[in-house]
Formats: structure tokens, sequence, C-alpha cells
């Protein structure tokens, strides 16, 4: 009910309606592709066809080819689905993880607070791309390991964020009504606390989403991502980057890929903090 | 017209037909409609009105201050007769600050708490007259001298954060006399602070304009404080003054049906929860955009007539009853009113019968640790240090009795309820409900059956519902938590018959608390508090944020329920007015301390407590026929960290007999049975003692006010 009005409100703000418009023509790639895709992704057609080169067998290379001679049209499309499928499911581990923390530290406070904020303390401390390749490196490149990476190294941030708005809301009135008529703890967190930070972690979401994009992108890009031969947007920059002098087609088009879809949700987030600071 | 304003000496403010519009997305929405006043040199005028009724919009219009989206659509403001909508920015800048002033509701706000206090106050003169740096600095010392703030050069270098609430209060003052304006706007100056430094702050106002010859426009929402402030008033009703003139006209022989029902809902000392009860304004103040056509006031008034009071909108009009000539009121109907008769008044009810002993609170103490781990705490060997919160707290409450708990902010009070609550933990002392022992019982080691029994009303209406439930499932909640219903078929039955109690509609039970307003939401939490049954509620200053008319309804609703289920109420409150009102004992506290204790009517009456003397004394009575006698306290509010080794009261005591009252905490003094009092002063002295309210009745003749208990 509240989200319908939110999205009905969502309208009245420009760069939110952009936003939601890319987030959604790459939803509809994804899903589609198999049905609107030209060429298998994987398949070796013709190598380094430029963009429009008509193909003997029939259709037409709109993107152009890569090295390997795999329509890169078609590779995008199936790459989304990729971007698509681990970035929401990575940050909702680590939502969840992070949610978990933030509020058993905020809270309780005390020696929960100090354990668990120490430990994301350390975690912070290591400039992220290190820490991702630690662990890939550690446990082997796979999308389930990408996801407990992302998990691993985001959780702290959204801690610390939910951390700061429990010790606001545990002040509220209605928390110690709660209290006082002898709610259990993950009640009173679950029930009485987490829903009214929504508002502020929604939009985080969104910003965070764009970030592990980036992410997934990046661990691509060092070899780290999904093992080939899947289609994998950052892994298609890192294979032609050699070559973007020459054929710059077979790197700019994947690049706009992964931007859209961050600026997208970049836009969203600002739309939905807009709408989210009136009335 | 004079041109130079050094020799004009017609009004300095003339306000004509001004109507005033925000314009928002809904469209263009009327905030003030059709308002006039004149202003003479000296004089005061106050606005009073609830919330939402445009008196703060008045105030900025009078600036041209309105913000992105206010304008002015209709009438005139003059200021010292230029109107001030010919005015170029620049003059406009010159006239606000230095000709025109404005002191707001929270000091903390309007002082720059990165900034040194003499440097923010120099800045004034030498924005305004060009002064140099030494010339700056000497006025600002003499204004704070004039503001009564001792050892002004300190304060001069002190930051905003240093100083008290009350001295932060009286730099703002001092800052908008410097430039010497002719005109100073007054939003709620006092609302933010304590009853004590409040009296302060207003006899300093009242002082100062007179010696200055300043205009005051006041705003405010207590019609006690405007009767101690105001030359004239203007009661305001949903953007409309509804009736003006001289403040003792209005109060005497109050005319409009609106102001009537004001008197009605304020807990005048003649006031009586039993034999003269409260009677709230019916209805709710309309949304702006949603008034009803002619009076405004149509549909909420006792007189309404249809087809005279529905149909074009009403004029001001003058009132010859009386002689005042600026006496107006905008009622077609005054004239064929009986105002006798028009004060509202509830029906009387029978008291409450106080049944055995509910609660007993036996030396019941809690300190905080304070750790200091700085170098010098841990040589010293003072690291811990401790916050005495609650000290030798005792008294006891029976079932159905109302006692309230009195103090000002920092007094204990709420720490109190905390450990009541189990929320926080008694360190020394006992606390019995029904003979168990709950002090040092946290509240997760409490049965169901001690939880239910004892609930909470809490302040503020806006935090006391989860924002994300509706209210039919926080009631809900309750009630299936303390095992009334089990069966949700029976437990919806009861969510609806608890709002048939609180008289709200039976439809509120699937809407969220953001559709609630406050008065409403504040129904809710006395809703919930009742759900369990329980046999004792704690009301933690439960009406001090709502408006007086929907407070005096909050009022009614409590004491009837608890009228109803024989429940003990522990009210907590810094407002006298409504403990008179509303409780059978009264607890009076200080800085943690119990300073007295007894019925409301022994606590009201000599002998008094010196504190207790003070706070009757400061609490504004909207009823001219009330003689106080003026105690204005000197001094802050000591810190609890490090309080008076005596009497906690003996700094600001103004009837100090010595040394004693510093270093030997007093004895508790009996007067009667259970009317104690904690101090050196003998009791026979205390017995001489004047009362400070008088009533000079022209039917009964003078007498004391006392409520009938």
């Amino acid at each position: 009910m509240r989200a319908l009005k939110s999205f009905a409100l969502l309208r009245e703000s420009t760069p939110g309606m952009v936003g939601a418009g890319l987030v959604l023509f790459w939803v509809i790639v994804a899903i589609l592709a198999p049905l609107i895709a030209p060429f298998d992704p994987l398949a070796t057609l013709q190598p380094m066809a430029k963009p429009g080169t008509v193909y003997a067998q029939g259709g037409t290379f709109w993107l152009g080819t890569d090295h390997l001679g795999r329509d890169i049209l078609s590779r995008i499309m199936y790459g989304s689905q990729t971007v698509l499928f681990y970035a929401p499911l990575a940050t909702l581990c680590a939502y969840t993880l992070g949610i978990m923390m933030g509020l058993a530290a905020g809270y309780h406070l005390g020696w929960w607070d100090i354990v668990l904020s120490r430990i994301s303390d350390i975690i912070l401390s290591f400039p992220v791309l290190v820490l991702y390749i630690i662990i890939i490196a550690t446990i082997g490149s796979s999308g389930i390991n990408i996801i407990i990476a992302i998990t691993f190294a985001s959780a702290p941030g959204i801690m610390r964020i939910v951390r700061g708005l429990v010790l606001d809301l545990r002040n509220r009135d209605y928390v110690a009504a709660a209290q006082t008529r002898g709610e259990s703890s993950m009640f009173i967190m679950l029930v009485e606390i987490l829903p009214n930070a929504r508002g502020p972690l929604i939009v985080d979401a969104c910003l965070r989403l764009g970030y592990v994009i980036i992410t997934i992108g990046v661990l691509g890009f060092l070899g780290l991502g999904l093992p080939p031969p899947d289609p994998d947007w950052g892994g298609m920059i890192n294979e032609t980057r050699k070559m973007a002098m020459i054929f710059p087609h077979m790197t700019v088009f994947p690049v706009l890929a992964i931007s859209s879809l961050i600026l997208g949700f970049n836009l969203l987030a600002d739309g939905l903090r807009e709408v989210s600071l009136r009335d | 017209m004079a041109d130079s304003t050094n020799s004009y000496d017609g009004p300095v403010l003339e306000i004509e037909d001004l109507c005033l519009s925000y314009f928002t997305r809904a469209g263009e929405i009327p905030a003030v409609v059709d308002f006039s006043a004149t202003l003479a040199p000296g004089e005061s005028i106050g606005l009073v009105g609830e919330s939402g009724c445009g008196k703060s919009t008045v105030a900025m219009a009078i600036m041209r201050y309105m913000g992105g989206n206010g304008d002015i659509v209709g009438g005139t403001v003059k200021f010292k007769g230029r109107d001030m909508a010919t005015l170029s920015d620049e003059e406009l800048r010159h006239i606000r600050g230095s000709e025109i002033a404005m002191i707001y509701q929270e000091p903390m706000a309007a002082l720059n708490p990165s900034l040194t206090i003499g440097s923010q106050l120099m800045e004034v003169p030498m924005t305004h007259d060009g002064a140099t740096k030494g010339e700056a600095h000497k006025l600002a010392v003499q204004m704070l001298d004039d503001v009564h703030l001792p050892d002004p050069e300190r304060v001069m270098d002190a930051y905003p954060h240093q100083i008290s609430g009350g001295q932060q209060q009286r730099v703002v003052i001092a800052m908008a006399l410097l430039s010497s304006p002719s005109l100073l706007l007054l939003d709620e100056p006092t609302t933010a602070l304590d009853v004590t430094v409040e009296a302060g702050i207003v006899e300093l106002i009242a002082e100062l304009s007179k010696k200055f010859n300043t205009s005051l426009l006041y705003i405010s929402h207590n019609l006690g404080l405007m009767l101690e402030v105001c030359d004239r008033i203007c009661v305001m009703y949903s953007g409309e003054v509804v009736e003006e003139g001289h403040i003792d006209s209005i109060f005497s022989w109050p005319k409009h049906p609106y102001t009537h029902g004001l008197f009605g809902c304020i807990p005048l000392p003649h006031a009586d929860k039993n034999a003269r009860p409260l009677k709230a304004i019916r209805g709710q103040l309309p949304l702006p955009h949603e008034r009803p056509a002619g009076c405004y006031f149509g549909p909420r008034c006792d007189f309404f007539e249809a087809g005279t009071c529905d149909q074009e909108s009403v004029r001001m009009s003058e009132v010859i009853t009386d002689d005042d000539p600026a006496h107006r009121v905008r009622c077609k109907l005054w004239n064929s009113i009986d105002h006798d008769k028009a004060i509202p008044m509830g029906d009387a009810k029978p008291p409450a019968e106080i049944g055995e002993t509910i609660l007993e609170v036996d030396a019941m103490q809690k300190y905080y640790e304070v750790r200091d781990t700085s170098m010098a705490a841990m040589i010293s060997g003072a690291g811990v240090r401790h916050v005495k919160a609650n000290e030798e707290i005792t008294f006891r409450a029976g079932r159905g009795e109302t006692v309230a708990i009195v103090g000002e902010s920092g007094c204990g009070k709420s720490t109190f309820a905390k450990v009541l609550m189990g929320l926080e933990q008694a360190t020394d002392g006992e606390v019995r409900m029904g003979g168990v022992n709950i002090g040092d019982l946290p509240v997760q080691q409490r049965s169901p059956n001690q939880l239910g029994s004892l609930q909470m009303v809490f302040q503020n209406p806006n935090d006391t519902l989860n924002p994300s439930l509706t209210i039919g499932a926080q009631i809900g909640r309750v009630i299936k938590k303390f095992g009334v219903e089990t069966d949700p078929a029976k437990i919806q039955e009861r969510v609806l018959h608890l709002l048939d109690v609180v008289k709200l509609p039976r439809d509120f039970a699937i809407r969220k608390p953001r559709q609630l307003s406050g008065g409403q939401k504040q129904r809710i939490g006395i809703a919930r508090a009742f759900a369990g049954n329980p046999a004792m509620v704690i009301a933690d200053e439960p009406i001090s944020a709502l408006d007086v008319s929907v407070a005096a309804a909050v009022t009614e609703l409590l004491t009837d329920i608890q009228r109803k289920n024989q429940t003990t109420l522990l009210f907590i409150s810094h407002d006298l007015s409504a403990v008179r009102y509303l409780a059978d004992r009264v607890v009076v506290m200080y800085l943690g301390k119990l300073m007295e204790r007894g019925t409301t009517d022994q606590v009201f009456s000599p002998p008094y407590h010196p504190y207790t003397e003070a706070l009757l004394s400061a609490v504004p009575i909207a009823d001219p026929e009330v003689e106080k006698r003026r105690i204005v306290l000197e001094g802050n509010l000591p810190s609890v960290l490090n309080p008076p080794k005596g009497c906690p009261f003996s700094t600001r005591c103004q009837r100090r007999i010595g040394d004693i009252c510093d270093n030997v905490p007093p004895p508790v003094q009996f007067n009667t049975d259970r009317h104690g009092i904690a101090c050196h002063i003998p009791m026979e002295d205390l017995r001489k003692v004047e009362p400070v309210i008088k009533v000079t009745d022209k039917h009964s003749g003078p007498a004391d006010i006392s409520p009938v208990v």
C-alpha cells in the first residue's frame, strides 16, 4: 500500500523516473535475453567484426563481435542476467547480515556493541579491493563465492548505518511501551525498530546495489569473477581491453552497459530520497 | 505621514485587513484571513490561539519573511507609517534586527554554538550602527547587565552551551534589544523554559519594554501568561481573529463562544475534577482548506444557528455593552448569548473512592555512576562520581487515588517513573506494589501479571505509537500479551470497545498513526495503557505537548477511565494548574529530593515548603480575580553532579535562614499525619506564611483557593 504510494510519488521526481526506466530496461532485457538475443553468446562466429557487419549465415552483428568471434550484443544481453542475478542476491545477503549485526549492537549496546563494532572496524580498515582479492584468492572464484565476498565486505558498512538508526529509535516511547509489556528483544528489534528504519535503508540499498554492480564488474575485470566462458560484463572488458585502441566497440559497449545500469540505480536512489524527504 | 523615523510619533505598527496564504502542491492555503491591529509605542499586544491558528505567520509577515511558499495576498502592514510592501530588500534588511527584533521559542537554536556570546552580541551594534569594536563591547556588557546576567564579562567569553537555558534566553533578549528596536516580536519566548525561570524572563521583558519604550507583540498559547504581560490581546482561531480587546474586558467579559470555550478548558483555581470538571471544546480545528462556510467556529459552537452562522463570512463587530472601545468580536450572535452561563462546565461527578494501599515507596534511591577516566580524576581518586537522580523518595498511593509528582526539568521525576516500570533499577530502598518489592526487578524478570498491572502513558504523542503498525494491531498486541483475551475475534471486539471508551471512531483500528492528530494519538496511548486492566497507570506529562482544548479533553478522558476502573494514577507533571485540578495527593521534588508531600489541599495552602511557594507563584493563572504574591527565584538549577551539600534548594531559596541550609540536609517535619516538609525553618514559622494565591471574588469576597477533595 505504502510502497505503491511511494512509486506514485516517484513519478514527480524526474531523476527517479529516469533511474527507474533504466533499471526496468535492463530487467526486461535480462528476462527476455533468450528470446531477443540474435545469436548464441558462446558461439564463435566471425572474429573481430565491426558493428553492423552482416553475418554470412544470416543476421547482423549490430554491435560487432569480439576477438573470438562472439556476438557482443548477445553477450551483453546474457551478461545482464548474471549481473541482475548476483548483484541483488549479494546485496540482500549483505543487508541481512548487516541488519542483524546493527540491530544487536545498537539495541543491546554493551558487549554486543563493543565486539561487533570492533569486528566491523577491522574489516572496514582494509582497502576493499585488497579484501576482495584476498577472499576470492582464498576460496576460489565462483558465483557463490562472489556473494560471500561481497557480503563479508559490505555488511560492516551496513551495520554502521543500522546501528546509528537503532540508537535513535531505541529511545522512542513505543519501544519503552513494548519493553514494559514484556516483549522479547527479538520482537522489539524486528517489529518495533526495524520497520521504522526502512526509509533510509531502502535508499541506501539502491545506492549499494550500484556499488555491488561495480564490484562484480571489477571482479570480472580482474579475472576474479565468474569463470569463462559465461558472459560477464567485467570479464568482457578485461578480455578485450588490449584491442581497445583498434577495435573500440569491443570495450565501449560493455562499459556503456555497466554505466547505464549503475546510473539507473543511483538515480533511483536519488529519486526515492527526494520523495521520502517530502511531507 | 512623517518621513523621518525619528520625528514619527504615530502608532509603531498598523496592520490592516492582512491576508496571508501559503502555496503548496494542493493549491493556495489561506493561513491568515483579514487580520487588523494597531500597536502604539510602548504598548504590548498578545496573539493567543491554538497551534495552526496562524499566530506565528502574522509575526513572520510583519518581518516580511514568509519563506519560499508564503505570500501576502491582501492588506497592508505599516511600520512607523511606512508601507512594508514598498520597501526595497536593502531597506528591509536594515529594519530587521535594528528596528524590529524577534525572539524565538528555542534559545539554543537562536544562538550560534561556535561563536562566543560576546562576539554574537557585538555584531549587532557593529552591523547596524557602525560602532567600533570597543564601543560594541561596552554596549554588549551594559546590555548583559540590563538583562540581569551575573558576571557579564564572563558571559561575554562563554559559548552558548556553557550557560543554562534561562541564561541563553536572556542573552537572546539582550541581543534583540541591543539595537534598541521600536518593536519586539516574541514567539513563545518562555515555552521551552521551566516555570520558575519563565517567571524571571516574563518580569525581565516587562521591565525592559518599559525602560526602552519598546512595543511588544507577544505570541503564546498560554492565556495566563498573556494576562501578566499584555495590555491588549487578540484571540485567534483558524486564521482569524475572533475576539480582541483590552486584557481586562477579554478576561472578565469574553463575548465569543470560542473564548468562552478556551476558559472552560483551562484548569483555573476554581475548577475541580469532581464538582466543576473541565469541558473540552467538541470537534477539531478545521484544516485550512476545509473551513466551513460562514463562521469557522460554527460546527463546534454550542450557540450555532443554522441559516445565520453558516452563510456569508462574519465580520468583526464592536462590543458596546462594556466601556472598552477596542473590544471587538467576530460573532453574529454575541448580543443574544447569555454570557454568564456561557462558560462551559462539565457535569459534576462523584469523587472516586480511595481504597487500600497499592503502591508503597520507601526511601527509594537511584544513583547513576559517572566514570571520569581523565588523568586528573584518577590521580585525585575521584574516578567515580554519582548522579543522585532520586534520593529518599517515600510516599504511598491507594486504589483509585491520583498522586502527582511535581517538579521542574531535571528533578528526577522521569527517572522515578523508569524505576517503577522496571526500565531502571533502584540503588537502594523499596518500591512495593501489592506487597512485593519491584524496585530492583528489571522488566525482563517481572511476571506478566506484574507487567500488566502497571502501565504507562507517555508524553510525546508523536513518539508513543509505532508508526509502522495499525492502531488496532498495537492495542490488540497488548490485550493478547496480557492474556485478557486470546481468541482473535474477541481481541478485535475489545479493541473496538476500547476505541469507544476513548471516544474515537471504530474505523481508526485500521489506520496508521500518521493519519491521526496529536490528541487522537494520545487517546490511543491511553487506550493502550488501559487495555490490560492495570491496577496503576503512570502518566508522564501526558498533556504537556497538547493544545489547551485538546489537553482538556484528554485530561477528562483520563480521569473518567480512571474513575470507572478504580485505577491508581501516578501523574508526573511540571504544570501545577493541572496538578491542582487532577491530583488527590502531591509529591514535590527538587534535584532528586522530596521537598514536600501531602494532599493537594495541604500542599497548595500554607504551610508551604519555600520551593512549593515559589512554584505556585511562578505559574501564570488566567483569571484576573486571582491575586498572586510574586516570588522570582534567583539563580539556576544546580548541577546534579555537584548538588549543594545541605538542602538542594538552598542556593535559590528566598527564605534561606543561614549556613545550616547550605551544610545540613534538612529533616522532614510533619505538619499533620501525612503532610511532610523537608526544611530547616521551624514549622510554626512556615505556618505563618501568607497564601500565595488569593481570589478576590466579586461574589464571595477573598478566600483561599483549595480544591474540594
